[in-house]
């Protein structure tokens, strides 16, 4: 059996942020398990830039964002391993790991910080009806191919989904060469940045076709067209509003799910909202000193709020290895509503907090000029004027320690009015999207 | 000159290539696709039916029940994932429950063991999650549910060990019968054969017509289904069926063996061969056809869908008899449902015939009913896990995330007789590929390790088909 104080379970940067924040916390004998061949997660195959932009105040790449924390992580001298794979993990916190070299490992953590990130829906999940020849890929998976490997997937391209990753490989395979006839949006918006929308599509006159489906993947051996419809009010394709496409190859990027087969197998309660790890504070699951931060827990979308979320976590399993963790006093729920579709953390302790809580949120469509208000226990204690939100973008809010002093079951909810807000198809036509 | 030809290596293809084994022959399983299993076989409700749906006195009557019962014996034998778990017909009313029982005495006619007419408490203690209109099913505790990509393969496998020879890739385009042999011609020249088993699936009328009169037609019948994620896997314990009706046989919901959760299949008559594409009407159709044996299949969850193709014969039942235009040319075909069930019966029916032909059969004194076992990493306990990483150490490395494969299993797979050569076939044998990222994480690894051991350009590694290219070339900076 090996014993560690902190085990972190993945290695991409919310895995790299924790355990170099653990170790700032006065932890040592911290191991980062990767089960890809090097540190650093997705943000290796991520070779565009705009990383880093509130982390460090400059564009990065991603593999420049991620090498500055590995680098970091080296020079603590903090132990990782890599090609190696977690099979299993119980709530005392013993973890069976494998590897070519060190062969098969039982470890004793005293904390655990889950940090295993998020994977792409596929074509299967949302039962795009066809053929199934090669040709179809994930986004992430081409993005790979492309930046890692060296090899390009297809010649004419159409792309499912506007999310980052989709506008960003619209804009790749134009660079090496293909001909990306359109990307098609099932909803009336984006998914993406709107900076992704003007950098990877409107420069390269990359059409966007918004509540458009992909109603048809012909071909039987290789993609040979694609066929896209528009939508209804209820995303059914409209009859007669069907155009084909000929291509080689259908780009999917539909939507990220956290990964937490892990998580759900050791007992850790789950959010069906962000499929992830219901949190607190210290960003502590249900079960006690196994903690959970970045795309495990849900989809952010940029790298420096899963870098700060994981200091978090990472800080809190220092914390809770020292017994300096809280664990007395009273407990508050989130809960969004009208328009706020989650927050995290669920679940708040104000006894561990020091000076503000921050809560993190995704609303459920555009909205524009809405308000965004916070009440506890009933009472309103923050209202903010909001010009413009948008599922795609993540939203936070600050509380007060003072204002959360209120009884053990309190509610802290966040919704928004909308009553002075503009429907999205005005939105639509103002952003000319 | 072989002495034997089997044409089509499906699931009846290769258990009569494996039985032909037994004896000393020359014998080759040919097969116009890049795998074994690639046509009715690799897409089908995956299901050993225990028997009592074939009308008796047909050789579906006849082979049913009898195959199901041989089961156990090739499974172990060739190590392939086999579970008898039993299935139920359910009947939400009156006329379906009048249904279950003339399904029950059919049953007893064909010599179906230990079925039972369950009451509705005893459908609710066995199928908690199943609708709360059921009010009684047929019980068959005999039926049961297998991989049957999983056993083709194996049954080829066992088949190459013994000595019969594999050619994939080989399109019969022409046959000719001469005095005491046939002549094949394919896409890589002749192969010539004393005598041949046509087991070519949806194609089987198209071959037979090579050397005979149209004595009966194939129309393939297409089928969609659903396959739900492992999460979901244990939502029924059972293989549920609804009753058949006035209108049509509805669709069953049953696991897999690899603990996934399988809904399907409609029925869809085409005039194309080929035609394995899904469409989001019949999804559609399924799906709610599916709501009258449980309303808690969380379609979310589902990892793919995918339609199979059955090979229907005009004649209504399996087709296993010699040609009365072409002595020697013994047609295996129509082998729709229940013909997965049936193929071991179907096998030895067949041999039978052959051996009334040719008498003077020998045995083959080397042979080998067992295959070498396959290495399912997961299933092994913690310390056989640490075991065998000490002896390969490829076994430590994962390289399927979702189904936690092992690179050992997969280089396995590869090495094999009749072992995968495509994207999909190694996805087929040991399931990278299988799981929820459906390929996403671990596709770009396979890719590299088929590429390694078969030594070939990356670029030349395909999904499936020769045609079914993945990368198009190096990136302008490569």
């Amino acid at each position: 059996m090996l014993n560690y104080n902190v085990v972190v379970i993945g290695g991409g940067p919310a895995g790299l942020a924790a355990a170099i924040e653990a170790k700032k916390n006065g932890v040592d004998n911290i191991l980062v398990i990767e089960r890809d061949r090097e540190l650093g997660g997705i943000l290796q195959q991520c070779i565009h830039n705009g990383f880093g932009l509130h982390e460090f105040k400059e564009e990065l790449t991603g593999p420049e964002y991620a090498e500055r924390f590995i680098v970091e992580l080296r020079n603590m001298g903090i132990e990782y391993k890599l090609d190696t794979m977690v099979l299993d993990m119980n709530q005392n916190k013993t973890i069976s790991a494998i590897n070519s070299t060190d062969g098969f490992m039982n470890i004793q953590a005293k904390a655990i910080v889950l940090a295993m990130g998020c994977r792409e829906r596929t074509r299967g999940a949302i039962s795009i009806p066809g053929a199934r020849p090669a040709g179809v890929f994930t986004a992430g998976t081409a993005q790979r191919f492309v930046n890692m490997e060296g090899y390009m997937v297809g010649k004419k391209v159409v792309i499912l989904g506007s999310g980052d990753i989709g506008l960003i490989m619209a804009r790749r395979m134009t660079l090496e060469g293909a001909q990306v006839q359109a990307v098609a949006e099932l909803m009336p918006f984006s998914g993406g940045l709107t900076r992704n929308i003007v950098q990877c599509l409107d420069d390269y006159g990359i059409p966007l076709l918004l509540s458009h489906t992909i109603t048809e993947i012909k071909g039987r051996d290789r993609v040979e067209g694609i066929v896209i419809a528009q939508v209804d009010e209820k995303f059914k394709p409209i009859p007669g509003t069907e155009k084909e496409f000929e291509c080689d190859t259908l780009l999917l990027s539909v939507g990220l799910i956290p990964e937490n087969e892990l998580s759900v197998q050791a007992g850790v309660d789950m959010d069906r909202i962000t499929s992830g790890p219901i949190v607190n504070e210290a960003m502590e699951t249900n079960i006690e000193g196994v903690f959970a931060c970045g795309n495990v827990v849900h989809v952010h979308d940029l790298v420096d709020f899963v870098t700060a979320e994981s200091r978090r976590a990472g800080a809190s399993a220092a914390k809770y290895v020292n017994n300096e963790l809280k664990k007395e006093g009273t407990t508050l729920k989130t809960e969004g509503k009208n328009g706020v579709r989650y927050i995290v953390p669920q679940v708040v302790r104000p006894e561990n907090i020091d000076k503000t809580l921050d809560l993190f949120m995704r609303v459920d469509n555009v909205y524009h000029n809405v308000e965004m208000v916070v009440k506890i226990d009933g009472k309103e204690v923050k209202r903010m004027k909001k010009r413009h939100v948008a599922p795609g973008e993540m939203e936070s809010v600050k509380i007060k320690k003072e204002d959360l002093s209120c009884a053990d079951g309190s509610k802290i909810e966040v919704y928004l009015e909308k009553e002075a807000c503009l429907k999205k198809e005005v939105y639509l036509e103002k952003e000319g999207a | 000159m072989y002495d034997v030809a089997v044409i089509g290596a499906g699931i009846a293809g290769t258990f009569i290539a494996r039985e032909l084994t037994k004896y000393d022959l020359k014998i080759v399983l040919i097969d116009k696709d890049t795998d074994i299993s690639n046509g009715t076989t690799k897409a089908n409700s995956a299901i050993v039916h225990a028997g009592y749906d074939a009308k008796d006195g047909t050789l579906k009557g006849l082979l049913n029940a009898k195959g199901n019962a041989m089961y156990d014996k090739v499974c172990t034998e060739l190590d392939v994932p086999f579970k008898r778990i039993g299935s139920f017909v359910i009947a939400t009313n009156e006329e379906e429950m009048e249904s279950v029982r003339d399904l029950y005495e059919r049953g007893i006619k064909n010599n179906i063991p230990n079925m039972k007419i369950l009451t509705e408490e005893e459908v609710k203690e066995m199928e908690p999650n199943l609708s709360k209109d059921i009010i009684g099913a047929l019980y068959a505790p005999t039926a049961g549910i297998v991989s049957p990509w999983e056993l083709s393969v194996a049954l080829a496998e066992n088949a190459g060990d013994n000595g019969c020879e594999i050619r994939l890739e080989t399109e019969v385009t022409d046959m000719k019968k001469e005095d005491d042999k046939f002549v094949i011609d394919t896409n890589h020249g002749e192969i010539e054969a004393k005598y041949i088993f046509n087991c070519a699936g949806v194609y089987a009328d198209k071959i037979n017509e090579m050397v005979g009169e149209k004595t009966f037609e194939i129309v393939p019948t297409r089928g969609q289904y659903n396959i739900l994620d492992k999460s979901v896997g244990s939502l029924v314990n059972h293989v549920i069926f609804q009753a058949p009706t006035k209108s049509g046989k509805g669709v069953l919901v049953a696991p897999t063996v690899h603990g996934n959760l399988l809904v399907g299949p409609d029925a869809e008559g085409l005039d194309d061969r080929e035609a394995l594409e899904t469409t989001s009407e019949r999804i559609g159709f399924i799906r709610e056809k599916s709501r009258k044996t449980t309303d808690k299949i969380d379609f979310r969850k589902t990892i793919t869908s995918f339609s199979g193709l059955r090979a229907k014969p005009s004649t209504g039942d399996f087709i296993i008899e010699e040609s009365k235009d072409a002595s020697g040319f013994i047609n295996v075909a129509g082998i729709e449902s229940p013909g997965l069930s049936a193929a071991p019966a179907i096998a030895e029916y067949a041999i039978d015939i052959f051996r009334n032909i040719n008498t003077d059969l020998k045995d083959n004194e080397n042979f080998n009913p067992t295959r070498k076992p396959v290495i399912r990493f997961m299933e092994l306990s913690d310390e056989e896990k640490a075991e065998i990483i000490k002896k390969d150490s490829r076994y430590g490395t994962i390289i399927c995330r979702c189904e936690n494969i092992t690179e050992g299993e997969i280089v396995d797979c590869i090495n094999r007789n009749a072992g995968g050569k495509t994207v999909d076939a190694i996805k087929r044998r040991v399931r990278p590929g299988m799981g929820r990222c459906q390929g996403g994480f671990c596709g770009p690894r396979v890719m590299e390790i088929l590429a390694r051991e078969l030594k070939e350009d990356i670029k030349n590694i395909v999904k499936d088909s020769r045609k079914s290219y993945i990368l198009t070339e190096e990136t302008k900076q490569a």
